[in-house]
């Protein structure tokens, strides 16, 4: 992993297209601005993993469920 | 060909309408190759069933018969990778988290499956967090049509 230091108001690229700026500090908790393309989608990571998870969730379902089907 | 699949025993399906998920489902990319199959005719449900492993097969739904205002965009990214060149070859489904009662299951409307069926190409994309789309929609708030 690369490590930068950044000050605030400072700012990194990735790539020639995707800007990240440090807005502010405040205790723990960083705020960043983010220009990046349209095509390029910006998501905070918990998001992703929820989802992971919603997905593993999902396979675990058994087939009772038709027999709730039927019932209903 | 026939397959064997999670809730349904062996099924007979066309390999014509075998669907490719280029990058799988989210957690799961590893599987690419999946079928839609009907699970029930009273119900709107719909199976998702992995051609490459059994065991790999998700309930899913129309978003819309639980919320019936559900929309969202198309980036240009999710668009070239499922080759749309039409809205109406478009359909999207969402994932089902069945549970021991209908009740307490729920709908993902936070990661759609969007999917190109002139093209057979289908994703798994994720809406905007800033949007209010909860990842678990309860499934009992059926409000628009099963159609």
């Amino acid at each position: 992993m690369l490590v930068l230091s950044r000050k605030k108001d400072e700012s990194i690229m990735i790539g020639d297209q995707i800007e990240i700026k440090i807005l502010a500090v405040e205790g723990d908790q960083i705020k960043l601005g983010i220009v990046a393309p349209k095509t390029i989608k910006v998501h905070r990571s918990e998001v992703f993993e929820a989802i992971q998870a919603q997905n593993r969730e999902a396979l675990t379902t058994s087939s009772s469920f038709l027999e709730q089907l039927k019932k209903k | 060909m026939k397959i064997a699949t999670k809730f349904l025993g062996e099924v007979e399906i066309d390999e014509q309408d075998i669907l490719t998920f280029k990058q799988g489902l989210l957690g799961l990319e590893e599987f690419k190759k999946f079928i839609l199959i009907p699970i029930s005719e009273e119900h709107p449900l719909v199976l998702l069933q992995s051609i490459e492993q059994e065991d790999i097969g998700f309930v899913v739904a129309y978003p819309f018969a639980f919320k019936k205002d559900y929309s969202f965009d198309l980036s240009e990214e999710d668009i070239e990778q499922l080759q749309i060149e039409n809205e109406k070859d478009i359909l999207t489904y969402a994932v089902v988290t069945m549970k021991e009662t209908l009740k307490d299951s729920t709908i993902n409307l936070l990661a759609p499956l969007v999917i190109n069926l002139k093209e057979k190409f289908g994703k798994q994309i994720v809406l905007h967090d800033n949007k209010s789309y909860p990842l678990r929609h309860p499934l009992e708030s059926l409000e628009g049509s099963a159609k």
